[in-house]
């Protein structure tokens, strides 16, 4: 199990970073959020894994369980993921739309107000 | 009056100024001058106790663990340099308000001099080095503004650029060696370093501090080789000249010497390094000076001059020498501010500085006439005059110095800079004011209003009253300063016009004599000097300058050269480069834990995740195909989370899934739906191959993290320990977010809003510039269904819109004890409401949608806020949860937690934060006509009513 996380991580960092040096925005976008499911789930995996032992307490029994730490903070980072995500999404398009060109790079052909 | 108020009145006075400027040039001025004389007055008040050998202290304690503490102390050294900047910053502010023409912004021209000046004191009143180094830094920046006060003018600037530039990086050095000074103390306060003179002295880092301080206070004092600055610093107002370079900016590096003197001094290096300095700087100041035809380069060498010549005195290293510092510090502060604001005066008479075009106005400004020649030759050092005594004490003590072992070179050296300050400070009274009347001044000069030259008139009275009676005027004084330089209590100062025939005399006769003399040489000479080739000081720093703005400039463009792909290429091959190296240089050690089991499910599951993520990289040209595919990947994300005991996460992450395919998908319908084919074959490799890189190195780090244990024990054996105990929850991860680690909570539901408010922004401004006639006038990419609004879909999505609602409600009313909370409940919401926007339309959703969503995030925010602060009724600190149970009857036992109401702010926030994201995206899609006048583009309704119509 641990080997798929940790390939899965793997393969959506590689590919989260080769769209991320694409140079549309867009794909700079969708490469974006792949990274960030590689983040979070690497993140998340910091609290090592375990199966059936979520951490909800048992009142009534003794039971094992997962580490919660990273579980608060992979949740945060999710949604804060959603807030960034969609500003950067609003930049991209707001250039698009005031440029005509979705363009990451300013080359010299482009100026710097192209 | 206390130390603090004295040392913040010029700060809060500055304010003045500035405000009342609106009242009128003379109201601007009046206050400025109040302020400065009530600090003075504060300052004289102290004066008696400091005088009888107190020395007054007030202490604050700023920040401790640092050593920096807002100290100010007040001895005799302090209290000279204090009265010299309050007592003449008075007679500059009453020049100053005659000097400046009415196109000058004199609020502001009063509101810098008060920074500087408060800069100024604060330096010479901190009893700590820390505190003293802000101030210093304060009088770099203030004198930076004074400098290049006439914007206007490029030699203004480049000369107030300049001057930052020198005495800023002067600062630095100065920074450096201080803390070295303190570390070796073991305080920053000066007091205690003072102290420990051996300590500091046997120590190995005495040589480093001492000469990054000395670069400080060299800097600072404009010594040779840094020198360059003033004379270009001379651009300014010339009030600015006769304040900074008489009595304040550049007595700041003597100041620091003579305050470090008793830590620093007496030793060879001390001596060489100062004495020698000063020696140079004297000589060489003098010698140009004496060559500068413009009446302010003159008195800017001249300044150069006398600051080697304290510094000199300084670096001799004993007493007597130190008393010789401090009276000449004085002396020189008195006649060169005159002289400084006598060049004005004629500058402002006759519009003309350059000596060339003046000569003979003794019969035409008398008054001025005689101001400057009375404080030009006690420059010079003639008698009776102050310049003369202090002259005779810096002889006397050059006339015992032994250089390198020779008796005689110092002394030889010490009269040859004397002869040429003779020789300069006499041109400036004869070439200026005597010869005969001339018929070609640019304008015909006059003597100025009493204004303008009654504030020289006072220095001048008292370079004649100090020069005549020493002691009884400037005797205690001088004492009680020199005391606090050498640490002494009986410093000797009986200064006398007539000593008998001793050898200063003689090396002063020898001075004047051959100063005048060479004056008379003076065209012969300036052929000479003019004659021989030397180095400019001001090409040599443009071009080192220029070669560090081209250096930098160069190394910037090749890292960023604006393209984005770039940056993120070479910061990724960077992290990869340190990160190779950690593995290489590090040791992982054996795995420790066992590995959780493969199924058949997992591998599908990996199958499916791994497989979307490629295809998203194969097919990302199609974006939408690309849209829908990392869909998949999201979906997969949140079913491991699931899998792996995390259903809190899986919950957010389905959730947040949804927002954001739907925000990307009201992107993408603006953007182009391809990605050209456009990098080369080796860049893709390229990028391939960092990717792989990065890949590696991220599945590797953590696969070496999963299948070995802990390092040191996890703090989250407290969080499983206490949810419930202390936190009254069950669901440990919500109980972390908002108890335990709630102010974390807090913060981010900030981030969210404010992430949102910036959508909402750039939106405003997009569609408020030209970019909305473009979409009014766009052309879809493909065409428009027939029927945006199906039936099926709006009487569906509006039927499951309370189902939805009552869903987040559950999840948010559980989310403290089982899986959910508001984070997922808000995002839950968000979707029910997106669900209206998607199926009924924009405008029929929006008229139905009372409250602003930036109100929701607000009062989500207030909420958060209200429930942490309630804690501080009860004495605990902010956001300390309380919580009890209740037991209605024939209901189920219920928990009260205020932490559920920390939660409703966290709730309410990401709504409303999701909701504007989305909604102001789909503004970029309104076109007039596109609301529908009913709730559905077919209305069934209205074929019943023409059926109707046509039966009848």
């Amino acid at each position: 199990m641990e080997l798929l996380l940790a390939s899965a991580v793997g393969i959506l960092t590689a590919s989260g970073i080769y769209l991320i040096l694409r140079q549309r925005s867009f794909p700079v976008i969708i490469g974006l959020s792949l990274l960030s499911y590689a983040v979070n789930l690497f993140l998340f995996a910091t609290g090592r894994l375990a199966l059936n032992q979520p951490p909800i307490l048992n009142k009534y029994a003794e039971a094992a369980y997962t580490d919660p730490l990273p579980q608060a903070l992979v949740l945060t980072a999710i949604v804060i993921s959603f807030g960034m995500t969609a500003v950067v999404v609003m930049i991209a398009l707001s250039a698009y739309l005031s440029a005509r060109n979705d363009r990451i790079d300013m080359t010299d052909e482009t100026g710097e107000d192209a | 009056m206390s130390l603090f108020l004295i040392a913040a009145l010029p700060f809060l006075g500055a304010v003045f100024p500035a405000l009342l400027i609106r009242a009128g040039r003379n109201a601007a001025a009046a206050s400025t001058g109040s302020v400065t004389l009530l600090a003075l007055i504060g300052l004289l008040l102290n004066a008696p106790a400091v005088l009888r050998g107190e020395t007054v202290s007030a202490r604050l304690d700023w920040l401790p663990d640092l050593g920096l503490n807002a100290n100010f102390q007040l001895d005799g050294l302090g209290l000279l340099f204090a009265g010299l900047i309050l007592g003449i910053g008075l007679l500059i502010i009453i020049y100053a308000r005659f000097y400046l023409s009415r196109e000058d912004p004199m609020g502001q021209f009063y509101s810098f001099l008060l920074l500087f000046q408060g800069a100024m004191v604060g330096i010479v009143l901190s009893d700590n080095i820390l505190l003293l180094l802000v101030f210093w830094e304060l009088t770099s920046l203030s004198s930076f503004l004074l400098i290049g006060y006439w914007k206007h003018l490029p030699e203004g600037r480049q000369g107030a650029r300049m001057a930052l530039a020198v005495t800023a990086s002067g600062g630095l050095a100065m920074i450096g060696g201080m803390l070295i000074l303190g570390h070796v103390a073991g305080s920053y306060d000066i007091s205690v370093i003072l102290q420990h003179k051996e300590l500091i002295q046997a120590s190995p880092l005495y040589a480093p501090a001492l000469i990054l301080i000395l670069i400080g206070a060299f800097t600072k004092s404009a010594q040779f080789p840094f020198h360059f600055w003033l004379p270009h610093a001379m651009a300014a107002p010339t009030p600015v000249s006769a304040y900074l370079h008489s009595a304040t900016m550049v007595k700041a590096g003597l100041f620091l010497m003579a305050r470090m003197w008793p830590v620093l001094s007496g030793t060879e290096l001390w001596f060489y390094l100062v004495a020698t300095t000063g020696l140079v700087t004297m000589v060489l100041g003098a010698v140009i000076a004496l060559f500068k035809d413009d009446l302010k380069a003159l008195l800017a060498f001249s300044t150069v001059s006398h600051l080697g010549l304290i510094t000199m005195l300084l670096g001799l290293g004993t007493k007597a020498a130190a008393v010789a510092a401090v009276f000449h510090i004085i002396n020189h502060a008195t006649f060169k501010a005159a002289l400084f604001m006598s060049a004005g005066i004629v500058d402002h008479a006759a519009h003309t500085r350059s000596i060339r075009q003046l000569g003979g106005l003794r019969h035409l400004m008398p008054v001025t006439f005689t101001l400057a020649g009375i404080a030009a030759l006690s420059m010079a050092g003639i008698p009776p005059f102050n310049g003369f005594l202090s002259k005779e004490m810096m002889l006397e003590e050059a006339a015992h110095a032994v250089w390198a072992g020779s008796a005689y070179l110092l002394p030889a050296v010490a009269v040859f800079g004397a002869l040429f300050s003779v020789a300069y400070s006499l041109r400036y009274i004869a070439h200026v004011f005597l010869g005969p009347k001339r018929h070609d001044y640019p304008t015909l000069p006059h003597d100025p209003a009493p204004g303008m030259w009654l504030p020289p008139a006072v220095l001048v009275a008292l370079v004649v009253l100090i020069g005549l009676f020493p002691e009884a005027i400037a005797a205690p004084i001088v004492v009680s300063a020199a005391d606090a330089v050498t640490g002494d209590h009986h410093s000797y100062f009986h200064p006398k016009l007539w000593h008998g025939l001793t050898p200063a005399l003689y090396m002063s006769v020898v001075a004047v004599a051959g100063g005048a003399l060479l004056l008379m040489l003076h065209r012969p000479a300036e052929g000479l000097w003019n004659a021989l080739p030397r180095p400019e000081a001001k090409v040599i720093y443009d071009a080192i300058v220029g070669a560090a703005t081209r250096a930098s400039r160069s190394f910037t463009e090749t890292l960023h050269d604006g393209a984005l792909s770039r940056y993120s290429a070479i910061f990724l091959l960077f992290t990869l480069a340190i990160a190779y190296y950690a593995y290489a240089s590090g040791d992982i050690g054996a795995s420790t834990r066992a590995m959780q089991p493969i199924t058949a499910m997992t591998v599908v599951g990996w199958v499916c995740l791994v497989g979307s993520a490629l295809c998203v990289v194969a097919f990302h040209r199609n974006r939408l195909l690309a849209l829908v595919l990392i869909g998949v990947a999201g979906l997969m994300v949140s079913l491991s989370f699931n899998y792996l005991s995390a259903p809190d996460l899986a919950l957010t992450q389905i959730s947040v899934e949804v927002v954001s395919i739907i925000l990307l998908l009201l992107a993408l319908n603006f953007m182009p739906q391809e990605t050209p084919r456009e990098s080369s074959a080796g860049r893709k490799l390229r990028d391939a191959v960092l990717s792989i890189g990065a890949g590696l190195g991220a599945g590797g780090l953590i696969y070496a993290l999963m299948t070995r244990d802990f390092a040191l024990p996890s703090i989250s054996e407290y969080h499983l320990a206490n949810s419930y105990k202390g936190g009254g929850g069950t669901n440990v991860v919500n109980v972390i977010l908002v108890d335990f680690r709630g102010f974390d909570t807090f913060g981010e539901i900030i981030v969210l809003g404010i992430a949102a408010i910036i959508i909402f922004a750039i939106t405003e401004s997009v569609l408020g510039s030209r970019v909305r006639a473009r979409l009014l006038n766009r052309k879809p990419w493909y065409p428009l269904a027939g029927d945006a609004h199906p039936l099926m879909m709006v009487v569906a999505t509006r039927v499951m819109m309370p189902i939805a609602l009552m869903v987040a409600a559950y999840i948010f009313f559980r989310g403290h004890n089982m899986p959910g909370g508001g984070f997922i409940a808000g995002l839950i919401a968000a979707i029910a409401v997106v669900m209206q926007y998607m199926a009924s339309g924009f405008s029929w959703a929006t008229e139905r949608q009372g409250l602003p969503y930036h109100g929701i995030i607000g009062t989500g925010v207030l909420v958060a806020a209200a429930t942490g602060m309630g804690a501080w009724f009860n004495g605990l600190p902010f956001l300390t949860s309380a919580f009890g149970y209740v037991d209605p009857p024939y209901l189920d036992e219920f928990e009260l937690a205020t932490a559920a109401l920390f939660d409703l702010g966290v709730f309410l926030a990401v709504l409303g934060a999701v909701l504007l994201a989305l909604q102001s995206l789909a503004r970029f899609a309104w076109q007039p006509g596109i609301a529908s006048e009913h709730p559905m583009d077919i209305n069934p309704e209205r074929d019943e009513a023409t059926k109707t119509i046509e039966g009848h």
